[in-house]
């Protein structure tokens, strides 16, 4: 077929754009999905993910025991301080429980809470091979539907007039394409690679963040769209960010660049100043909040020092710690100043108390005294050689500003809904969260919605 | 023999497998697929032992690489099938005895076609030497004695290598006492190639990218049972012969004959199957190097069960006698040839299969 011949275009190629297409293409209509990756790169930054977070009244597949809404509501309630819109969350909650059998149709295959995450076995599926998987296990069904996928095509403008979209515009092999499809879904994720627009609205310390995921996610399709008078939702500030190993790559590093060594740590700045309660809460429940504090800092960079007592408390991480047998040459080693980290210990050590409660993974209650800030768990004194560091940086998972929609996953101007734009997914999600992140939920909000604006997009089609 | 053969292993195919194995204990998404994760992510830090054992856990179903969202383009350049594959044919090369012939094949098909040659003529030379005393069917041409005095030792020799090799192993991957369960267990595991059918059962990523498919699966079965079949052929005449004093050659309705030509065409076929496979898959994912080593041998095991079959259509024509010394000469070579090329994976993922218990029973 030709690019003109199809009912449905499907913008991006991750996990909201395939559940959109698939559940479209079942309910007869010809779709093409545009993604602006190459075929090796496709999947966005569902491609990186692990698990969804999916409610369940008894087991369900790999989940044990039940998760019920309330409960599900109360714990994003508490990540999003209130800045939830309840109806939407409460919609992608409810229908989280048929997605689950839903994906294994269509190709996801789940598996046991892996190793290390035991405490997400009741409320989070995790996809066997991760999210590159589910992605692959997508495209084969899509494909089997009749879908058509165009990579490395890269749609810059909708046509909005009024109401209706008219046309998309996008490269594809050096060429200029414009279609007509009858319907468009808008599944193209945040803008959080495109560094100039971070650094508008975070100011310059943005240079220095880590985009985890991928480097296609640009805001192209978004910033177009707010343009023409697409209704908006969230602040351009709003990202889910979280502390990662500083060595990571710009894009993309993915799971593996994460640090769980926090809590047995102290984290200074390039000052060698420490400026956080390292042992506030257990790091699943604080990780998110250290990519804020580390951005806060000069240079946005934290430096994590523990002792060899510590080494072994937590998941390894893909770059190895720089190791050294004083503080002085671990200082060296990571360029702030010695006399002043050499201080700062001997300080947070002086301010240890009893240690024999020390318990790695529950709050020991094992704290600093007459220190600020105070160490509130696991503070044990740094002093076993050799000493080990890691740098710390903020690296930004996904943005929240986004387009604003209703339950049909429709999109709307001042005026009213656009008759043919659908959007599901990250680009989408700021809809319903405000800030804060509860982990699973992006693809629960991707699955749920992208299979809204599929149903959506093929009734207005057909 | 003492000596520890991991020093012989190749330090370049180590390194970058360690490389790889911590970027995915970093990460762990791929624990679901087999039984190379779970025994990875015991772990903090590789020797070289611990990664010479993962190697041999691997059966290169590829999952992992298709699931992986670090492959190249990506800077880590995962690419675990192959990195596992290199070390694995390499430790196959190290522990094997003797050294001076071991690392000839596995990389050459060449080699192999060589060896099959001197098969041929060894057979051809034995006919000629030794001649017949007479006896009826091939026997007629070969005396069933001077068969027994060429196969007894080809039979023996590559089995007290293929020992040596798999003590060796043993040792380097930090193998203790045995106790039968490691074994029970392990033994449960191979006979339905279980980590064939991968985590979710559905089989390999081998013929067509990311498709799950059972078809690498079935092939070995078919491969492994026609070989059995084929052996207990074998094995059911020698008893008949010495036990039963009944004399080749067998009816079409004996033990021998059905049992043959089953096993037979279920080789040849499952031999050819598994060249088609193999050539539609992306090299790229396994040993690139054991490329041609690895076609020549499915070619020679094929050839072993082609020309069985031949020398079964032909027994009753004046072409017997070549029919018999093609045929023999290339189970000679096929024999021999066991502890050096690919023939040896089987015995080596087993041992680490036993191994892989064992750790599971001592970490509890
Ligand atoms: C490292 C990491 C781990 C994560 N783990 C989890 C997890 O375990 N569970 C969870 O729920 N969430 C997780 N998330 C969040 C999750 O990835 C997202 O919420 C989810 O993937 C969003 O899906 P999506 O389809 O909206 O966007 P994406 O999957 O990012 O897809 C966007 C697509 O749009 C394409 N695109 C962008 N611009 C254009 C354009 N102009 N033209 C054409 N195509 C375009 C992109 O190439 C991409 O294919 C994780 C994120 C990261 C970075
Ligand atoms: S192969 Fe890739 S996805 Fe799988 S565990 Fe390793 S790094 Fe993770
Ligand atoms: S190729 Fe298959 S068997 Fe080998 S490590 Fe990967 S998933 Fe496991």
């Amino acid at each position: 077929m030709k690019p003109n011949d199809y009912d449905i275009a499907v913008i991006g190629g991750g996990n909201a754009a395939l559940c959109a297409a698939m559940t479209a293409a079942e309910a007869g209509a010809r779709v093409l999905i545009l993604e602006t990756a190459p075929k090796a790169y496709r999947g966005g930054n569902s491609r990186h993910t692990r698990n969804f977070r999916c409610m369940h009244r008894a087991p369900l597949g790999p989940l044990v025991e039940a998760y019920s809404e309330d409960e599900y509501f109360a714990d994003l309630m508490k990540v999003t301080k209130g800045k939830t819109d309840e109806h939407l969350a409460r919609l992608a909650i409810r229908t989280s429980e048929e997605c689950l059998p839903w994906m294994e149709a269509h190709g996801v295959r789940f598996q046991p809470s892996l190793s290390g995450t035991l405490s997400l076995a009741r409320t989070n599926a995790f996809f066997m091979g991760g999210g590159k998987s589910l992605v692959n296990a997508y495209y084969r069904t899509a494909a089997k539907l009749g879908v058509d996928v165009l990579y490395e095509a890269n749609v810059t403008h909708l046509e909005l007039n009024g109401d209706t979209i008219e046309w998309i515009d996008f490269t594809h092999e050096d060429q200029d394409i414009r279609i007509t499809p009858k319907s468009v879904v808008v599944a193209s994720g945040g803008f959080q690679a495109d560094t100039d627009w971070l650094t508008r609205a975070w100011g310059p310390a943005a240079k220095n963040f880590l985009i985890r995921g991928t480097p296609y996610n640009r805001g192209v399709v978004l910033a177009d769209l707010l343009e023409q008078g697409v209704s908006q939702v969230g602040d351009a500030d709003q990202c889910h960010a979280v502390a990662i190993d500083g060595r990571a790559p710009k894009f993309d590093g993915g799971i593996v660049t994460r640090l769980d060594c926090v809590p047995f740590s102290i984290v200074v700045n390039k000052d060698a100043q420490r400026f956080y309660d390292e042992g506030e809460d257990t790091w699943p429940k604080r990780y998110a909040i250290w990519g804020r504090l580390v951005a806060a800092q000069p240079d946005q960079v934290g430096h994590v020092v523990i002792d060899a007592k510590s080494l072994n408390l937590f998941m390894p991480s893909v770059f190895p710690p720089l190791k050294a047998d004083t503080l002085e040459e671990l200082a060296e080693m990571m360029g702030i100043p010695a006399d002043k980290l050499v201080k700062t210990v001997e300080e947070f050590n002086a301010a240890c108390g009893d240690t024999s409660n020390f318990h790695p993974t529950e709050l020991d209650g094992v704290t600093t005294t007459g220190i600020t800030p105070a160490k509130t768990n696991w503070a044990r004194p740094i002093t076993e050689a050799p000493f080990y560091g890691y740098s710390l940086r903020t690296g930004v998972t996904f943005t929240y500003l986004g387009l604003k929609v209703d339950e049909n996953a429709q999109c709307s101007t001042a005026d009213g809904p656009i008759k043919n734009l659908w959007a599901a997914g990250e680009t989408m999600a700021g809809s319903i969260l405000g800030q804060g992140y509860l982990a699973g939920y992006g693809m629960t909000i991707g699955t749920v919605f992208g299979r809204i604006a599929g149903r959506e997009a093929a009734n207005h089609a057909n | 023999m003492q000596t520890n053969a991991l020093t012989d292993m190749n330090p370049d195919f180590l390194g970058e497998a360690r490389r790889q194995a911590e970027i995915c204990n970093a990460c762990r998404y791929c624990e679901g697929y087999c039984s190379v994760f779970p025994a990875l992510h015991a772990d903090r830090a590789f020797s070289d032992g611990d990664i010479t054992q993962l190697a041999n856990l691997c059966h290169n179903c590829r999952g992992c690489y298709y699931a992986c969202q670090y492959t190249a383009p990506h800077e880590f350049e995962l690419n675990l099938p192959a990195a596992l594959a290199e070390v694995r044919r390499d430790s196959w090369e190290s522990f094997a005895w003797p050294q001076p012939v071991a690392r000839r094949f596995h990389t050459s098909g060449g080699m192999i076609a060589l060896a099959l040659v001197i098969g041929f003529a060894l057979i051809l030379f034995a006919l000629r030497a030794l001649g017949s005393a007479g006896g009826e069917g091939f026997y007629a041409a070969m005396s069933h004695n001077a068969m027994v005095a060429i196969f007894a030792p080809a039979f023996i020799l590559p089995l007290v290598s293929l020992a040596i090799s798999l003590r060796r192993y043993w040792h380097s991957v930090g193998g203790t006492t045995l106790k039968l369960a490691d074994i029970t267990g392990a033994f449960g595991r191979a006979a339905k190639m279980q980590d064939l059918a991968a985590g979710h059962g559905e089989g390999c990523n081998f013929e067509d990218e990311d498709r799950f498919s059972q078809s690498r699966r079935h092939v070995h079965q078919m491969v492994m049972y026609g070989f059995l079949l084929c052996f207990a052929a074998t094995s059911s005449a020698t008893v008949m012969h010495y036990v039963f004093g009944l004399h080749a050659p067998y009816a079409f309705f004996s033990l021998p004959k059905l049992l043959g030509l089953i096993g037979g065409l279920l080789h040849t076929i499952g031999c050819v199957w598994m060249v088609a496979l193999k050539l539609k898959s992306d090299r790229h994912l396994g040993d690139v190097q054991a490329w041609g080593g690895e076609i020549g041998f499915i070619a020679l095991l094929g050839f072993v069960g082609f020309s069985g079959l031949m020398l079964y259509a032909l027994g009753q024509t004046a072409l017997m006698p070549a029919m018999l010394a093609i045929h023999l000469g290339a189970v000679l070579t096929f024999f021999l040839l066991t502890p050096f090329t690919k023939m040896a994976h089987g015995f080596y993922r087993l041992t680490a299969l036993i191994r892989d218990a064992q750790r599971k029973r001592l970490q509890g």
